[in-house]
Protein backbone atom coordinates (compact mmCIF):
# COMPACT_ATOMS: atom_id res chain seq x y z
CA UNK A 1 0.00 0.00 0.00
CA UNK A 2 1.54 3.30 -0.79
CA UNK A 3 1.35 6.33 1.12
CA UNK A 4 -2.29 7.37 0.14
CA UNK A 5 -6.03 7.62 1.35
CA UNK A 6 -7.18 6.26 -2.30
CA UNK A 7 -4.79 3.00 -1.56
CA UNK A 8 -6.21 2.93 2.06
CA UNK A 9 -9.69 3.08 0.94
CA UNK A 10 -8.81 0.64 -1.35
CA UNK A 11 -7.53 -2.01 0.82
CA UNK A 12 -10.49 -0.99 3.48
CA UNK A 13 -13.26 -2.47 0.73
CA UNK A 14 -16.39 -2.48 2.91
CA UNK A 15 -15.35 -3.09 5.90
CA UNK A 16 -13.35 -0.52 8.41
CA UNK A 17 -10.07 1.45 8.57
CA UNK A 18 -9.36 0.48 12.17
CA UNK A 19 -9.26 -3.31 11.17
CA UNK A 20 -6.80 -2.04 8.25
CA UNK A 21 -4.71 -0.42 10.29
CA UNK A 22 -4.78 -3.11 13.27
CA UNK A 23 -3.40 -5.68 10.93
CA UNK A 24 -0.67 -3.55 9.26
CA UNK A 25 0.63 -2.77 12.53
CA UNK A 26 0.52 -6.31 13.89
CA UNK A 27 2.61 -7.13 10.77
CA UNK A 28 5.08 -4.10 11.52
CA UNK A 29 5.47 -4.99 14.98
CA UNK A 30 5.55 -9.14 14.25
CA UNK A 31 2.74 -9.41 16.82
CA UNK A 32 -0.97 -10.01 16.64
CA UNK A 33 -4.42 -7.45 16.53
CA UNK A 34 -4.95 -8.28 19.87
CA UNK A 35 -1.45 -6.95 21.19
CA UNK A 36 -1.83 -3.78 18.99
CA UNK A 37 -5.15 -2.96 20.30
CA UNK A 38 -3.87 -3.70 24.05
CA UNK A 39 -1.55 -0.42 23.05
CA UNK A 40 -3.83 1.30 21.95
CA UNK A 41 -6.46 0.10 24.86
CA UNK A 42 -3.71 1.60 27.46
CA UNK A 43 -3.13 5.09 25.41
CA UNK A 44 -6.79 5.36 25.81
CA UNK A 45 -6.31 4.97 29.24
CA UNK A 46 -3.62 7.78 29.72
CA UNK A 47 -5.87 10.05 27.29
CA UNK A 48 -9.04 10.08 30.03
CA UNK A 49 -6.27 10.77 33.08
CA UNK A 50 -5.79 13.24 30.92
CA UNK A 51 -9.12 15.21 30.79
CA UNK A 52 -8.97 14.10 34.70
CA UNK A 53 -5.72 16.15 35.29
CA UNK A 54 -6.53 19.18 33.17
CA UNK A 55 -9.91 19.47 34.69
CA UNK A 56 -8.56 20.33 38.04
CA UNK A 57 -9.45 24.16 38.46
CA UNK A 58 -6.73 25.12 40.47
CA UNK A 59 -3.76 23.74 38.45
CA UNK A 60 -1.84 26.11 36.58
CA UNK A 61 0.84 25.65 33.99
CA UNK A 62 4.86 26.79 35.27
CA UNK A 63 4.59 29.89 33.51
CA UNK A 64 1.15 30.77 34.87
CA UNK A 65 -0.48 31.70 31.49
CA UNK A 66 -2.46 28.76 31.39
CA UNK A 67 -4.64 26.23 33.23
CA UNK A 68 -8.09 26.26 34.55
CA UNK A 69 -9.78 27.61 32.16
CA UNK A 70 -11.29 24.09 31.39
CA UNK A 71 -13.05 23.86 34.49
CA UNK A 72 -15.08 26.78 33.82
CA UNK A 73 -15.83 25.89 30.23
CA UNK A 74 -17.21 22.47 31.53
CA UNK A 75 -18.84 24.32 34.33
CA UNK A 76 -20.57 27.03 31.49
CA UNK A 77 -22.10 23.56 30.19
CA UNK A 78 -22.77 22.19 33.11
CA UNK A 79 -24.87 25.30 33.61
CA UNK A 80 -26.62 25.36 30.03
CA UNK A 81 -24.66 28.99 29.30
CA UNK A 82 -22.80 27.95 26.36
CA UNK A 83 -24.01 28.46 22.71
CA UNK A 84 -23.21 25.40 20.66
CA UNK A 85 -25.05 23.24 23.17
CA UNK A 86 -24.01 20.62 25.82
CA UNK A 87 -22.02 18.60 23.55
CA UNK A 88 -20.20 20.70 21.69
CA UNK A 89 -19.36 22.80 25.09
CA UNK A 90 -17.86 19.52 26.77
CA UNK A 91 -16.00 18.40 23.75
CA UNK A 92 -14.65 21.96 23.81
CA UNK A 93 -13.82 21.79 27.68
CA UNK A 94 -11.97 18.05 27.54
CA UNK A 95 -9.81 19.85 24.28
CA UNK A 96 -8.61 22.51 26.64
CA UNK A 97 -8.42 19.76 29.41
CA UNK A 98 -5.61 17.61 27.80
CA UNK A 99 -3.79 21.15 26.73
CA UNK A 100 -3.83 22.44 30.25
CA UNK A 101 -2.57 19.39 31.17
CA UNK A 102 0.11 19.28 28.72
CA UNK A 103 0.80 22.82 29.65
CA UNK A 104 1.10 22.01 33.17
CA UNK A 105 3.84 19.26 32.88
CA UNK A 106 1.24 16.67 33.17
CA UNK A 107 1.29 13.02 31.49
CA UNK A 108 -0.45 12.79 27.78
CA UNK A 109 -0.42 10.77 24.77
CA UNK A 110 0.64 13.56 21.97
CA UNK A 111 -1.96 13.24 19.18
CA UNK A 112 -0.29 13.33 16.72
CA UNK A 113 1.77 16.10 19.03
CA UNK A 114 1.99 17.67 22.43
CA UNK A 115 0.33 20.88 20.95
CA UNK A 116 -2.79 19.02 19.67
CA UNK A 117 -2.78 16.17 22.04
CA UNK A 118 -6.42 17.60 23.40
CA UNK A 119 -8.15 17.26 20.09
CA UNK A 120 -8.59 13.64 19.08
CA UNK A 121 -9.37 12.69 23.58
CA UNK A 122 -11.49 15.14 23.40
CA UNK A 123 -13.90 14.09 20.37
CA UNK A 124 -13.88 10.57 21.42
CA UNK A 125 -14.79 10.70 24.88
CA UNK A 126 -17.52 13.20 23.88
CA UNK A 127 -18.95 10.85 21.82
CA UNK A 128 -18.36 7.84 24.22
CA UNK A 129 -20.33 10.01 26.66
CA UNK A 130 -22.94 11.04 24.05
CA UNK A 131 -23.48 7.59 22.29
CA UNK A 132 -22.96 5.16 24.98
CA UNK A 133 -19.69 3.85 22.91
CA UNK A 134 -17.73 0.54 24.65
CA UNK A 135 -13.92 1.10 24.95
CA UNK A 136 -13.32 -0.87 22.46
CA UNK A 137 -14.48 0.86 20.13
CA UNK A 138 -12.95 3.82 21.13
CA UNK A 139 -9.96 2.18 21.21
CA UNK A 140 -10.51 0.82 17.46
CA UNK A 141 -11.72 4.54 16.70
CA UNK A 142 -8.07 5.64 17.58
CA UNK A 143 -6.37 3.03 15.49
CA UNK A 144 -8.55 4.59 12.49
CA UNK A 145 -7.14 8.09 13.31
CA UNK A 146 -3.72 6.87 13.60
CA UNK A 147 -3.77 5.68 10.13
CA UNK A 148 -5.20 9.08 9.31
CA UNK A 149 -2.54 10.57 10.58
CA UNK A 150 0.29 8.20 8.74
CA UNK A 151 -0.66 9.14 5.95
CA UNK A 152 -0.96 12.95 6.41
CA UNK A 153 2.80 12.78 8.27
CA UNK A 154 4.19 10.44 5.24
CA UNK A 155 2.75 12.58 2.41
CA UNK A 156 2.89 16.23 4.12
CA UNK A 157 3.97 17.07 8.10
CA UNK A 158 2.27 16.89 11.56
CA UNK A 159 5.48 19.06 12.71
CA UNK A 160 4.26 22.91 13.52
CA UNK A 161 8.10 23.62 12.96
CA UNK A 162 7.51 22.47 9.51
CA UNK A 163 3.75 22.74 8.35
CA UNK A 164 2.45 25.38 10.74
CA UNK A 165 -0.37 24.87 12.89
CA UNK A 166 -2.26 23.42 10.19
CA UNK A 167 0.05 20.13 10.50
CA UNK A 168 -0.79 19.48 14.30
CA UNK A 169 -4.14 20.92 15.14
CA UNK A 170 -5.23 20.35 11.67
CA UNK A 171 -3.97 17.08 10.95
CA UNK A 172 -5.67 16.51 14.75
CA UNK A 173 -9.02 17.99 13.76
CA UNK A 174 -8.41 15.75 10.34
CA UNK A 175 -7.96 12.53 12.33
CA UNK A 176 -10.68 13.07 15.16
CA UNK A 177 -13.40 13.15 12.41
CA UNK A 178 -12.29 10.37 10.60
CA UNK A 179 -12.63 8.89 14.09
CA UNK A 180 -16.02 10.40 14.83
CA UNK A 181 -17.70 9.24 11.53
CA UNK A 182 -16.25 5.70 12.11
CA UNK A 183 -17.96 5.37 15.65
CA UNK A 184 -20.97 7.20 14.30
CA UNK A 185 -21.14 4.04 11.45
CA UNK A 186 -19.90 5.61 8.38
CA UNK A 187 -18.36 4.37 5.51
CA UNK A 188 -14.48 4.34 5.50
CA UNK A 189 -15.51 6.68 1.96
CA UNK A 190 -16.83 8.58 4.77
CA UNK A 191 -14.31 8.88 7.09
CA UNK A 192 -12.07 9.84 4.12
CA UNK A 193 -14.61 12.71 3.18
CA UNK A 194 -14.29 13.89 6.99
CA UNK A 195 -11.02 14.32 6.89
CA UNK A 196 -10.74 16.22 3.51
CA UNK A 197 -13.32 18.67 5.42
CA UNK A 198 -11.36 18.92 8.88
CA UNK A 199 -8.07 19.71 6.61
CA UNK A 200 -9.44 22.11 4.53
CA UNK A 201 -11.01 24.14 7.38
CA UNK A 202 -7.60 24.65 9.12
CA UNK A 203 -5.54 25.12 5.77
CA UNK A 204 -3.07 28.08 6.55
CA UNK A 205 -3.32 27.74 10.01
CA UNK A 206 -0.24 29.17 11.28
CA UNK A 207 1.72 28.04 14.18
CA UNK A 208 2.66 31.23 16.00
CA UNK A 209 3.48 30.34 19.78
CA UNK A 210 3.31 33.46 22.54
CA UNK A 211 6.88 33.24 24.28
CA UNK A 212 7.83 30.46 22.45
CA UNK A 213 5.73 28.30 25.00
CA UNK A 214 3.14 25.48 24.02
CA UNK A 215 0.05 27.58 25.60
CA UNK A 216 -1.28 30.68 23.98
CA UNK A 217 -2.90 29.99 21.38
CA UNK A 218 -2.11 25.91 21.60
CA UNK A 219 -5.09 25.40 24.59
CA UNK A 220 -7.34 27.45 22.46
CA UNK A 221 -6.71 26.27 19.00
CA UNK A 222 -7.30 22.47 20.43
CA UNK A 223 -10.88 23.57 21.22
CA UNK A 224 -11.31 25.22 17.60
CA UNK A 225 -9.97 21.66 16.40
CA UNK A 226 -12.17 19.33 18.28
CA UNK A 227 -14.92 21.84 16.93
CA UNK A 228 -13.70 21.49 13.31
CA UNK A 229 -13.51 17.57 13.87
CA UNK A 230 -17.43 17.36 14.99
CA UNK A 231 -18.59 19.59 11.91
CA UNK A 232 -16.38 18.12 9.19
CA UNK A 233 -17.85 14.46 10.65
CA UNK A 234 -21.25 15.97 10.31
CA UNK A 235 -20.73 17.15 7.25
CA UNK A 236 -19.16 13.57 5.48
CA UNK A 237 -21.91 11.37 7.36
CA UNK A 238 -24.87 13.22 6.10
CA UNK A 239 -23.24 12.34 2.62
CA UNK A 240 -21.75 15.36 1.40
CA UNK A 241 -18.49 14.82 0.01
CA UNK A 242 -15.46 16.61 -0.40
CA UNK A 243 -14.70 18.40 -4.24
CA UNK A 244 -11.67 17.84 -3.98
CA UNK A 245 -9.66 14.46 -3.28
CA UNK A 246 -8.42 13.72 -0.12
CA UNK A 247 -4.55 12.84 -0.94
CA UNK A 248 -4.97 16.38 -3.12
CA UNK A 249 -6.37 18.43 0.01
CA UNK A 250 -3.22 16.56 1.77
CA UNK A 251 -0.93 18.02 -0.72
CA UNK A 252 -2.10 21.31 -0.57
CA UNK A 253 -1.69 21.31 2.78
CA UNK A 254 2.47 20.66 2.37
CA UNK A 255 2.25 22.88 -0.01
CA UNK A 256 0.78 25.65 1.87
CA UNK A 257 3.44 24.19 4.77
CA UNK A 258 6.44 25.20 2.27
CA UNK A 259 5.09 28.55 1.10
CA UNK A 260 4.66 29.88 4.96
CA UNK A 261 7.82 31.70 6.26
CA UNK A 262 9.83 30.40 9.24
CA UNK A 263 8.42 33.60 11.74
CA UNK A 264 5.44 31.50 11.17
CA UNK A 265 6.33 28.03 12.19
CA UNK A 266 6.64 27.74 15.85
CA UNK A 267 10.10 30.29 16.07
CA UNK A 268 6.88 32.55 18.05
CA UNK A 269 8.26 35.71 15.72
CA UNK A 270 4.99 36.09 14.13
CA UNK A 271 1.42 35.94 14.54
CA UNK A 272 -0.31 36.33 17.42
CA UNK A 273 3.16 35.72 19.06
CA UNK A 274 4.72 39.00 17.49
CA UNK A 275 1.90 41.25 19.32
CA UNK A 276 2.79 43.83 21.56
CA UNK A 277 0.94 42.10 24.35
CA UNK A 278 2.43 38.97 23.09
CA UNK A 279 5.88 40.23 23.86
CA UNK A 280 5.29 41.94 27.13
CA UNK A 281 4.01 38.82 28.27
CA UNK A 282 7.49 37.47 26.63
CA UNK A 283 9.55 39.52 28.91
CA UNK A 284 7.65 38.94 31.65
CA UNK A 285 7.73 34.99 31.91
CA UNK A 286 11.22 34.19 30.28
CA UNK A 287 12.91 36.35 32.26
CA UNK A 288 15.73 39.05 31.77
CA UNK A 289 16.74 36.71 28.97
CA UNK A 290 13.78 36.19 27.16
CA UNK A 291 13.72 38.71 24.33
CA UNK B 1 3.35 -0.93 3.41
CA UNK B 2 6.76 -0.20 3.89
CA UNK B 3 8.73 -1.19 7.33
CA UNK B 4 8.61 2.04 9.00
CA UNK B 5 4.97 2.45 9.63
CA UNK B 6 4.49 2.99 13.24
CA UNK B 7 0.83 3.82 14.11
CA UNK B 8 2.33 4.66 17.77
CA UNK B 9 4.35 7.24 16.61
CA UNK B 10 1.38 9.14 15.54
CA UNK B 11 -1.25 8.48 18.76
CA UNK B 12 1.77 8.55 20.83
CA UNK B 13 4.11 8.59 22.72
CA UNK B 14 2.82 8.74 25.98
CA UNK B 15 5.16 11.61 27.43
CA UNK B 16 5.17 14.68 30.28
CA UNK B 17 4.22 17.81 28.52
CA UNK B 18 4.78 20.37 27.12
CA UNK B 19 6.80 19.61 24.65
CA UNK B 20 9.07 16.80 23.23
CA UNK B 21 11.73 18.47 22.66
CA UNK B 22 12.16 20.97 25.46
CA UNK B 23 10.73 18.61 28.06
CA UNK B 24 10.67 15.01 27.05
CA UNK B 25 14.19 14.95 25.38
CA UNK B 26 15.92 17.04 28.00
CA UNK B 27 14.99 14.36 30.36
CA UNK B 28 16.47 11.88 28.30
CA UNK B 29 19.45 13.60 27.78
CA UNK B 30 19.90 13.53 31.86
CA UNK B 31 18.90 9.97 32.38
CA UNK B 32 21.42 8.87 29.43
CA UNK B 33 24.02 11.47 32.03
CA UNK B 34 23.29 9.71 35.20
CA UNK B 35 24.22 6.43 33.39
CA UNK B 36 27.41 7.20 32.30
CA UNK B 37 28.38 8.95 35.41
CA UNK B 38 27.40 5.77 37.17
CA UNK B 39 26.37 6.83 39.98
CA UNK B 40 24.16 9.01 42.21
CA UNK B 41 24.47 12.41 41.42
CA UNK B 42 25.03 14.61 44.57
CA UNK B 43 26.30 18.05 42.39
CA UNK B 44 25.03 19.24 38.97
CA UNK B 45 25.85 22.16 37.17
CA UNK B 46 23.32 22.64 34.16
CA UNK B 47 24.47 24.68 31.35
CA UNK B 48 21.37 25.74 28.38
CA UNK B 49 22.03 26.63 25.37
CA UNK B 50 20.10 27.75 22.15
CA UNK B 51 16.48 27.88 22.57
CA UNK B 52 16.45 25.99 25.35
CA UNK B 53 18.36 28.79 27.26
CA UNK B 54 15.45 31.08 25.68
CA UNK B 55 12.44 28.74 27.06
CA UNK B 56 13.78 26.41 29.83
CA UNK B 57 11.77 28.10 32.53
CA UNK B 58 8.52 27.72 30.80
CA UNK B 59 8.99 24.57 29.37
CA UNK B 60 10.16 23.31 32.61
CA UNK B 61 13.67 21.90 30.77
CA UNK B 62 15.46 22.26 33.94
CA UNK B 63 12.67 19.78 36.11
CA UNK B 64 12.95 17.50 33.30
CA UNK B 65 16.84 17.31 33.33
CA UNK B 66 17.06 17.14 37.10
CA UNK B 67 14.05 14.71 36.69
CA UNK B 68 16.58 12.68 33.79
CA UNK B 69 19.54 12.70 36.27
CA UNK B 70 17.52 10.79 39.15
CA UNK B 71 16.51 8.28 36.65
CA UNK B 72 12.80 9.50 36.62
CA UNK B 73 11.51 8.75 33.26
CA UNK B 74 10.33 10.85 30.25
CA UNK B 75 6.62 9.64 30.74
CA UNK B 76 6.50 9.77 34.57
CA UNK B 77 4.57 12.21 35.92
CA UNK B 78 6.81 12.70 38.85
CA UNK B 79 9.27 15.25 36.52
CA UNK B 80 7.39 18.09 37.61
CA UNK B 81 8.14 17.58 40.94
CA UNK B 82 11.68 16.99 40.61
CA UNK B 83 13.20 20.25 41.75
CA UNK B 84 11.46 19.37 44.88
CA UNK B 85 12.48 15.90 45.41
CA UNK B 86 16.14 17.00 44.62
CA UNK B 87 16.39 19.39 47.68
CA UNK B 88 14.89 16.43 49.83
CA UNK B 89 17.60 14.58 48.32
CA UNK B 90 20.73 16.58 49.22
CA UNK B 91 21.38 16.98 45.14
CA UNK B 92 22.97 20.17 44.75
CA UNK B 93 21.63 21.90 41.33
CA UNK B 94 22.93 25.08 39.88
CA UNK B 95 21.42 26.21 35.90
CA UNK B 96 22.81 28.93 33.65
CA UNK B 97 22.21 30.01 30.12
CA UNK B 98 25.30 29.16 27.83
CA UNK B 99 26.82 29.96 24.80
CA UNK B 100 28.43 27.40 23.02
CA UNK B 101 29.78 27.14 19.42
CA UNK B 102 27.89 25.78 16.76
CA UNK B 103 25.90 23.76 18.90
CA UNK B 104 21.98 22.25 18.34
CA UNK B 105 19.73 24.88 19.47
CA UNK B 106 18.55 22.75 21.88
CA UNK B 107 21.17 21.63 23.73
CA UNK B 108 22.24 21.34 27.25
CA UNK B 109 25.46 20.88 29.29
CA UNK B 110 25.95 18.66 32.21
CA UNK B 111 29.25 18.63 34.51
CA UNK B 112 28.39 16.02 37.38
CA UNK B 113 29.90 15.52 40.18
CA UNK B 114 28.74 11.68 42.12
CA UNK B 115 28.68 10.73 45.30
CA UNK B 116 31.84 9.12 45.34
CA UNK B 117 33.62 12.27 43.99
CA UNK B 118 33.52 10.65 40.44
CA UNK B 119 33.16 13.78 38.34
CA UNK B 120 31.76 13.83 34.41
CA UNK B 121 31.02 16.57 31.54
CA UNK B 122 28.41 15.33 29.13
CA UNK B 123 27.01 17.68 26.39
CA UNK B 124 23.50 16.56 24.47
CA UNK B 125 20.70 17.93 22.17
CA UNK B 126 17.20 17.64 21.75
CA UNK B 127 16.68 16.87 18.11
CA UNK B 128 13.32 16.63 17.68
CA UNK B 129 10.31 14.45 18.98
CA UNK B 130 12.03 13.79 22.03
CA UNK B 131 15.10 12.29 20.42
CA UNK B 132 18.32 12.96 21.51
CA UNK B 133 22.13 12.82 20.87
CA UNK B 134 24.81 13.02 23.05
CA UNK B 135 27.43 14.88 21.12
CA UNK B 136 29.89 15.17 23.89
CA UNK B 137 31.53 13.11 27.04
CA UNK B 138 34.64 14.54 28.47
CA UNK B 139 35.64 16.79 25.89
CA UNK B 140 35.74 13.64 23.63
CA UNK B 141 33.40 14.33 20.54
CA UNK B 142 30.96 11.65 19.29
CA UNK B 143 26.90 11.40 18.70
CA UNK B 144 24.61 8.51 20.61
CA UNK B 145 21.37 8.53 19.83
CA UNK B 146 20.50 5.87 22.66
CA UNK B 147 17.83 4.59 20.50
CA UNK B 148 19.65 1.06 19.83
CA UNK B 149 21.64 -0.41 22.88
CA UNK B 150 24.86 1.26 23.36
CA UNK B 151 27.80 0.59 24.98
CA UNK B 152 30.15 3.37 25.43
CA UNK B 153 33.95 2.27 26.11
CA UNK B 154 36.22 4.36 28.15
CA UNK B 155 39.63 3.25 27.29
CA UNK B 156 43.34 3.94 26.57
CA UNK B 157 44.18 4.80 22.96
CA UNK B 158 46.39 1.66 23.08
CA UNK B 159 46.73 -1.23 20.05
CA UNK B 160 44.40 -3.81 19.87
CA UNK B 161 42.23 -2.71 22.75
CA UNK B 162 39.03 -2.57 19.71
CA UNK B 163 39.93 -5.88 18.63
CA UNK B 164 39.90 -7.19 22.51
CA UNK B 165 36.56 -5.34 22.77
CA UNK B 166 35.35 -6.99 19.87
CA UNK B 167 35.50 -10.29 19.85
CA UNK B 168 34.63 -10.41 23.13
CA UNK B 169 31.33 -9.11 22.16
CA UNK B 170 31.78 -11.84 18.92
CA UNK B 171 31.95 -14.32 21.11
CA UNK B 172 28.83 -14.18 22.97
CA UNK B 173 27.53 -13.09 20.78
CA UNK B 174 26.33 -10.08 20.19
CA UNK B 175 26.29 -8.15 16.29
CA UNK B 176 27.94 -4.66 16.60
CA UNK B 177 25.68 -2.49 14.69
CA UNK B 178 27.50 0.97 14.27
CA UNK B 179 30.79 1.78 15.82
CA UNK B 180 32.69 4.95 16.37
CA UNK B 181 36.31 6.01 18.43
CA UNK B 182 37.47 9.00 19.47
CA UNK B 183 40.41 9.87 21.29
CA UNK B 184 41.93 13.48 22.66
CA UNK B 185 45.48 12.56 21.62
CA UNK B 186 47.61 9.39 20.22
CA UNK B 187 47.95 7.45 23.36
CA UNK B 188 46.10 9.20 25.58
CA UNK B 189 42.16 9.29 26.14
CA UNK B 190 39.56 7.37 23.99
CA UNK B 191 36.60 7.03 23.87
CA UNK B 192 34.56 3.89 21.85
CA UNK B 193 30.59 3.93 21.32
CA UNK B 194 29.03 0.37 19.62
CA UNK B 195 25.71 -0.13 19.51
CA UNK B 196 24.57 -3.11 19.32
CA UNK B 197 21.83 -5.57 17.77
CA UNK B 198 21.65 -7.53 21.10
CA UNK B 199 21.58 -7.07 24.40
CA UNK B 200 24.92 -8.22 25.54
CA UNK B 201 24.77 -10.81 28.90
CA UNK B 202 25.85 -9.40 32.03
CA UNK B 203 29.21 -11.48 32.30
CA UNK B 204 30.48 -10.14 28.97
CA UNK B 205 29.86 -6.57 30.76
CA UNK B 206 31.83 -7.35 33.88
CA UNK B 207 34.61 -9.06 32.14
CA UNK B 208 34.84 -6.19 29.74
CA UNK B 209 35.63 -3.22 32.60
CA UNK B 210 37.98 -5.56 34.00
CA UNK B 211 39.93 -5.89 30.73
CA UNK B 212 43.54 -3.81 30.30
CA UNK B 213 43.04 -0.72 29.64
CA UNK B 214 39.34 0.41 30.09
CA UNK B 215 38.73 2.95 32.38
CA UNK B 216 35.06 2.52 32.60
CA UNK B 217 31.84 0.99 30.56
CA UNK B 218 28.68 1.98 30.62
CA UNK B 219 25.93 0.14 28.71
CA UNK B 220 22.63 1.88 27.34
CA UNK B 221 19.87 0.15 26.87
CA UNK B 222 17.26 0.41 24.65
CA UNK B 223 13.38 1.04 25.47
Amino acid sequence: MDDSIASLLEKAGDGKISRVAAQCQAEQDRTDVAAVRARMARYLDVMRDSVRVGMNAERRSLSGLTGGQAARLFDAAAQGKTAGGPLLARAAARAMAVAECNAGMGRIVAAPTAGSCGILPAALLTAQEEYHLTDDQLTDALLTAAMFGQIIARRASISGAAGGCQAECGSAAAMAAAALVELRGGTADMCAQACSFALMNSMGLVCDPVAGLVEIPCVYRNVGGVANAFSAADMALSGLRSPIPTDEVIDAMQSVGDQMPACLRETGEGGVAATPTARQIARRVLGADGE
Amino acid sequence: MDTEMNLFDIVGPVMIGPSSSHTAGAARIGCVARRLLGEDVAEARVGFCGSFARTWRGHGTDRAVVGGLMDVAADDARLRDSLDEAKRRGLSVTFEEIQLKGAHPNTVRLRLRGVSGKRIEVTGASVGGGSIEIREIDGLSLRVTAQKHTLIIAHRDTPGIIARVSSLLAGAPVNIATMQVARSAAGGKAMTTMELDELPPDEIVAALKVMKGVESVTLLRAD
